[in-house]
């Protein structure tokens, strides 16, 4: 069996690497900047990299490690950001019966970091609780915690409730909900 | 009702969505200032005799 090189992996992932970031910045050249530095240092670092273990996990914590870096350092930018953020969250989502993909994006955004990160690490990638809690340095009832706090967070931003939870979206998630809701957690 | 008080259809109705989301970004083209980057990096790589070795 042949063990694929390292580097080759790393460009397989970039994809996942950058919508990652996107999910984290909300803002495309931050996010492409973010892939940037991310790529640097994980390609002079592919040393350090256990082979065998998850290079898609070992990428996503270099990434949020530069994220979470970068907003200590600009912390007053972020706080604009953040101002920014609160006057969006005043605008409740405008679907009159229809859950659409715009308002899940609008109400994705305005979740806190931490709960956005652990939805999309958890959610969106399929890494187990276990696997998120050790990419962000926390303990796994961290990550349940927020994973469950974000989901209520988002049912109560998109107004989703027993009886219209389904009814409220397009045929295509209709189908996705069928074929994978039942075992997504 | 799940422990986060959102009940079974609404929780896969939103994890669906985070897939989607995450996916449609997926197939987003790769911007070329990071092809670029990767092209320097491969060059140097390439260049560099401890790198060959690895």
């Amino acid at each position: 069996m042949t063990t694929k090189d390292p580097r080759d992996e790393l460009v397989d992932h970039l994809p996942a690497l950058r919508a990652f970031a996107l999910s984290l910045t909300r803002n495309g050249s931050i996010a492409d900047d973010m892939v940037q530095d991310t790529v640097v240092k994980a390609w002079t670092n592919l040393d350090k990299f256990e082979k065998g273990t998850n290079m898609r996990a070992w990428l996503f914590t270099i990434l949020r490690n530069t994220f979470y870096s970068n907003r200590r350092k600009a912390k007053r930018e972020v706080a604009d950001v953040d101002g920014v953020f609160t006057n969006n969250m005043a605008e409740k989502p405008a679907h009159d019966g229809k859950l659409q993909m715009t308002d899940f994006r609008k109400a994705f955004a305005q979740l806190p970091d931490e709960q956005r990160e652990t939805l999309i690490l958890v959610g969106a990638n399929g890494f187990s609780y276990e696997e998120a809690a050790g990419m962000c340095g926390v303990a796994v009832g961290t990550i349940k915690s927020r994973a469950n706090r974000g989901r209520k967070h988002l049912a109560e931003l998109m107004h989703l409730d027993e009886n219209d939870a389904i009814e409220m979206t397009d045929s295509a998630t209709v189908a996705i909900v069928a074929s994978n809701g039942s075992s997504a957690f | 009702m799940g422990k986060d008080g959102t009940n079974d259809k609404a929780r896969a109705l939103i994890d669906a969505n985070l897939k989607r989301v995450f996916e449609e970004q997926l197939e987003a083209d790769l911007p070329d200032s990071l092809k670029d980057l990767l092209e320097q990096l491969r060059a140097q790589s390439d260049g560099d005799p401890q790198d060959k070795q690895k």
